[in-house]
């Protein structure tokens, strides 16, 4: 091509960035890598390695340490060893380091960015104005958090030692996301980069510790799933970061299932993207380039659903082939590209077939007719429209650049096809409209709502999903808390194991007999018999028989979960309302407060006073959470661009409870309080020993005008019960009290929907100590975050 | 790679032509007008993001500054212009980049020249003896430039006047009171009017978007004065407090673009006022090509109205050709 030809064609040609410095980088370590671990690069024990290529070209890169069980334990010893010392810093010695960190991110932002470019195969445009931009400000922000450690978060202590997985979508972005916050707030990191790209993590483990990060504080274990594996399951990690395919966190939650290791996991998506018939068509066009064709739609929260109303569809989906038309594919290291490659042959493959099938179910494919660049891993940008519900490339997440579309009607529709997914990470809405838009944003079921556009992001704005999207927030302060836990909870003991009394026949005699008080189930406001009409005796520790209870099952369960389905008025509610209520509960409870206390006296032998105090306490639990109700509120973010980002709580949904053994009143009040307080609807299942506080209060709830539905109370055996809940899809969460085996068993059966779980493993909560037993620590367990971003401008 | 963008059919000859059927105009369609939305936000985010997605280096930069040169509307609107002043700028415009630089870029042969000279009336005739036999047209702004409060028959002898001295272009303004209040219709059958007293030169609608404010406004009037028979519509007279910027100018290209969808008629752009640098240019040039396509790059459908700009391109041309940086006497003066 000479000046005359390009003069003539107005073609771009190649821009090609260099790659001098990245290629001398990989040239000091002669091409080879080992762990970095306590400060310095390690080989594998077994001296085993695995390979890392370009995806652009397929050429080799560099030979990676395979990670073995040896390496994992030296890297958890070493951050074990280092965290006591750096949790000990002061939270401004910790900020000057990741202040560093920040810093040195910029300092080398376009070695770092190169690397990227060349070991992911995505665009030098993305990793160079995004990714590492990016990175530097979660190092930046956290710096801000470990500064404000001890006065905004000093009633929370460091988790410990943290391993963290991060996937190779954005190698370095999730390393940031996962190794800012844990840093910042004095944990310790074993971190393992995906086998695909594990070169910016090594260099910049490299840099930092050159810089003065003292060793043990960040280590980089390499390998394949293998080695996430035994990092998942060691011993003496506190708690695990994960981001990935949702098949693998499900994996991971079976797999640390009762090891009280604390879990964040952001998993995959088919986020809708809404094109309302009032958006700016071509704001929305261009927004589906950002949503599905950013990093060649390999984003766990890509719009890839595209649901458009029905009136626009023609004209949307016309501008947007025209505008795939105009997208360049090339080289990574091209400045003059829309995308580049795909990680790997075997993904590239996996899309190929995907599209096949959706194809074969009915889709109709547009391909622009654009060159792709010869050899290497790329795929076109590829829209799939008259896509159906029923198809495959509907429900599953590609995890490439394709574009799914599909039609609505009304925005009752539009929120109603964009919810019903498994997944519920992200979503894009595009209106003009904005009562419309904002209506649109609150009932979408996504972690992150952007209106009017797509894939923003921000330390300061909490990032995660809701559903089998994964559990967990990423960024600001809500992130801030998956890496740390309550002081209060220091030192809980593992309760003791419930007596079980032998029961004792009373003879009959000839006065009055109690008249007899058969506690059914409450289920949707009213007293039910239970499915199975069996019944269980509660005794008192004597093994005098003080009632009996129904005997729930999976089916009580089941018409329980129907009812609080259908209560979902209440997570509408006003918080003024739902304060009302619960107050209205203290109210009524208190007018029975003798009654009460001599049940609970009956039941556990407690002396009055004690029973009294517990009733008392729970009176004002109500209350502490009536006061909450109006005032747990969200935050407004102010991120870098013109407009809010709103964080807002939301309830979690239909949650189960099993309340512990003890503090039969107390015990319950202080778990659905909190809950009912921000909205869920809750199904609990109370002491399973003394259950007759909870069966008592059946009539204090129907006097309290709590709506049906509401708080379903199911009497039982708690493991039984806590299975059929666990394992129950349409449960949210599950919170679960008792014993070391009834927690295992809540993690491990939580995996079919991914529930939130909140469980004490066995270590009991002194139900009587506030700063242990209410507030914040459980209202923040009961609500997701949800960021709803808005930016504006005319 | 090669280029499949590359679809046009039309013959591009270096120099002004005007090589598309004309855009006639069509009925006031005020329920399409008021249809506009622009999201100011997302707007902004593409004309962000547009100079990381595409560069041109090297032989394709020198290519593509070349053409801007060809497409730019060489102007001086100066109280204090006078005949000579107009001469030497028509001079320049006939040889706007060095011999030996287009020589040594395999250029040299290919008849160079700007897009237009674009002068007040009172300098037409002037322009068009100076530039006798060099095929650049002259463009005379009009219509009671700047401000465009001048009687409307006034406006229109003025129109009829600058013809007849010979200017192939006319930059008119139109009346902003009539965007600022919603009057569609006024808009509609000024520029009508002004259209018609154009006769066979071709017209440019100047918005004055930084008096217009906002984008949904500019969309609206974009697509107004294509409706009434526009041949280009252009940002501003570059005495607005803010003039050509790539935000207005992505919303006057979908306007364009629509319109073209619509009646599959093409409608030219010129962005004017503030675009000095070479590096600005081109990230217009991107604009185009991504926004509207191929042929919206040639002079018959873009031009830049400019002053200073030549300079820049002309440093950069000459360090493209020798590989050092140059300076701005080392060129010829407009």
């Amino acid at each position: 091509m000479s000046v005359a030809t390009f003069f003539d064609d107005m073609s771009y040609g190649v821009a090609p960035e260099a790659d001098t410095e990245a290629r001398a980088w990989l040239d000091r370590h002669e091409g080879k890598f080992g762990h970095f671990i306590n400060g310095a690069f390690v080989a594998a024990v077994s001296g085993k390695t695995f390979d890392t290529f370009e995806p652009a070209t397929g050429a080799l890169l560099a030979g990676i340490a395979r990670g073995g069980r040896e390496d994992v334990d030296a890297a958890v010893a070493a951050a074990r060893k280092a965290q006591g010392p750096w949790a000990k810093l002061s939270g401004h010695a910790r900020a000057r380091h990741l202040y560093a960190l920040a810093r040195l991110i910029q300092r080398h932002a376009r070695l770092i960015a190169v690397v990227e470019a060349l070991d992911n195969g995505k665009p030098i445009r993305e990793t160079r104005d995004i990714d590492v931009p990016l990175a530097a400000r979660h190092f930046y922000h956290h710096a801000g958090w470990a500064q404000l450690q001890e006065t905004e978060f000093a009633d929370q202590v460091p988790v410990g030692v943290v391993g963290q997985v991060i996937p190779w979508n954005f190698p370095f972005l999730m390393l940031a996301w996962k190794v800012a916050p844990a840093l910042a707030l004095g944990n310790t990191v074993i971190l393992k980069p995906a086998e695909y790209t594990p070169l910016t993590a090594l260099l910049f483990a490299e840099m930092a510790a050159a810089s003065g990060l003292p060793p043990g504080v960040l280590n980089v274990v390499t390998g394949e799933g293998e080695t996430g594996a035994l990092i998942v399951e060691h011993e003496d990690i506190d708690k695990i970061a994960f981001t990935g395919s949702t098949e693998i966190g499900r994996l991971i939650r079976e797999k640390t299932a009762g090891s009280g290791k604390s879990l964040t996991l952001e998993l995959g998506g088919k986020s809708p993207f809404i094109v309302f018939d009032d958006a700016d068509i071509d704001a929305a066009v261009e927004g589906v380039v950002d949503a599905i064709w950013f990093n060649q739609g390999q984003v766990c929260c890509a719009g890839s659903r595209l649901l458009v109303q029905e009136g626009v569809a023609p004209v949307f989906h016309e501008r947007l082939k025209r505008r795939m038309d105009t997208l360049r594919v090339g080289h990574p290291l091209d400045k003059s590209i829309d995308m580049a490659a795909i990680v790997a042959p075997v993904q590239l493959q996996r899309i190929a077939e995907l599209v096949a099938k959706g194809v074969a179910e009915g889709a109709s494919m547009h391909q622009p007719r654009i060159e792709l660049p010869k050899g290497g891993s790329f795929y076109r940008p590829t829209l799939l429209t008259g896509v159906q519900p029923t198809s495959v490339v509907a429900t599953e997440e590609i995890f490439g650049p394709v574009a799914v579309s599909m039609t609505f009607r009304t925005p009752d529709e539009a929120i109603q096809l964009a919810n019903h997914s498994r997944y519920g990470l992200a979503a894009s809405v595009w209106s003009e409209t904005i009562g419309l838009a904002l209506h649109v944003a609150a009932k979408l079921a996504a972690g992150v709502v952007w209106v009017n556009a797509t894939n923003l992001f921000d330390a300061a704005a909490g990032f995660g999903g809701k559903r089998e999207s994964g559990f967990g927030r990423e960024g600001g302060r809500e992130g801030c808390y998956e890496y740390l836990k309550p002081k209060a909870w220091i030192g809980r003991k593992l309760r003791a194991e419930p007596a079980t009394p032998a029961p004792k026949t009373a003879a009959g005699d000839f006065v009055l007999p109690v008249l007899d008080r058969t506690a059914k189930l409450f289920i949707g406001g009213k007293q039910a018999r239970p499915d199975g009409n069996y019944s269980r005796p509660v005794l008192s520790p004597k093994g005098k028989v003080v009632g009996e209870v129904g005997e729930g099952n999976r089916k009580d369960i089941r018409n329980a979960v129907v009812a609080a389905q259908g209560a979902s008025g209440w997570s509408s509610a006003t918080a003024h309302n739902r304060a009302q209520i619960l107050y209205y509960i203290a109210e009524n409870l208190s007018s029975r407060g003798a009654e009460f206390a001599d049940r609970i006296a009956a039941m556990t032998g407690a002396s009055a006073a004690s029973a009294r105090t517990e009733v008392e306490a729970s009176i004002a639990r109500l209350f502490s959470y009536g006061a909450w109700a109006d005032k747990y509120e969200g935050v407004v973010h102010q991120p870098p661009l013109r407009g809010v980002a709103l964080a807002m709580p939301e309830p979690q949904g239909v949650v189960g409870v099993i309340c512990p053994p003890e503090a039969p009143l107390l015990g319950l009040v202080s778990l659905v309080a909190p809950l009912i307080a921000v909205g869920n609807r809750v199904i609990a299942v109370p002491s399973e020993t003394h259950p007759l506080a909870a069966t008592d209060f059946y009539s204090v709830l129907e006097t309290s005008d709590v709506p049906p539905g509401v708080i379903n109370i199911v009497t039982g055996s708690a493991t039984e019960l806590a299975k059929a809940l666990a394992a129950h899809n349409d449960v949210d969460a599950l919170w679960a009290f008792g014993s070391p085996e009834l927690s295992t068993l809540v993690e491990r059966l939580s995996i079919g929907n991914l529930k939130r779980t909140f469980v004490d493993y066995g270590r009991s909560i002194d139900w009587m100590d506030r700063s242990a037993a209410e507030g914040q620590v459980f209202l923040r367990r009961a609500v997701d975050v949800k960021n709803i971003w808005i930016p504006y401008g005319e | 790679m090669e280029d499949l963008a590359l679809k046009s059919t039309a013959v591009h000859p270096a120099g002004a032509g005007h090589n598309w059927p004309r855009n006639d105009g069509i009925e006031l369609d005020l329920s399409w007008v008021l249809d506009q939305r622009v999201n100011f936000s997302a707007a902004e985010r593409r004309v962000q993001t547009l100079p990381g997605r595409r560069t041109v280096k090297k032989d394709a930069q020198a290519a593509w500054l070349l053409k801007a040169v060809t497409c730019i509307d060489l102007t001086t609107l100066s109280g204090d212009d006078t005949t000579e002043r107009v001469k030497r700028l028509c001079a320049k415009a006939r040889q706007p980049v060095r011999q030996d630089i287009l020589d040594a870029l395999g250029m040299g042969d290919r008849g160079i020249t700007t897009g237009a000279i674009c002068v007040y009336h009172r300098f037409v005739s002037t322009a068009v003896d100076a530039l006798e036999g060099s095929g650049i047209p002259v463009a005379a702004v009009s219509t009671g430039f700047p401000a465009g409060l001048v009687p409307h028959d006034v406006k229109l002898r003025e129109i009829e006047a600058s013809v007849a001295d010979g200017a192939r272009e006319i930059d008119i303004v139109i009346t902003r009171e009539h965007v600022l209040t919603g009057n569609w219709q006024a808009l509609y059958d000024e520029m009508r009017d002004f259209r018609a007293a154009c006769g066979d030169a071709h017209v440019k609608a100047i918005l004055a978007t930084g008096d217009l404010k906002t984008l949904r406004n500019v969309a609206r009037a974009s697509l107004v004065c294509m409706m009434a028979g526009a041949d280009f519509i252009k940002t501003s007279t570059g005495k607005e407090g803010v003039n050509a910027t790539l935000l207005v100018t992505l919303a006057m290209l979908r306007m364009i673009r629509a319109y073209e969808e619509r009646t599959g008629l093409k409608v030219g752009y010129k962005p004017a006022g503030g675009i000095s640098a070479a590096k600005d240019v081109l990230n217009y040039q991107f604009l185009m090509k991504e926004e509207l396509g191929r042929d919206w790059l040639e002079p018959d459908l873009f031009r830049v109205g400019a002053s200073s700009l030549l300079g820049d391109i002309e440093r950069q041309l000459e360090h493209h050709v020798s590989g050092a940086y140059s300076a701005l006497n080392r060129h010829p003066i407009g």
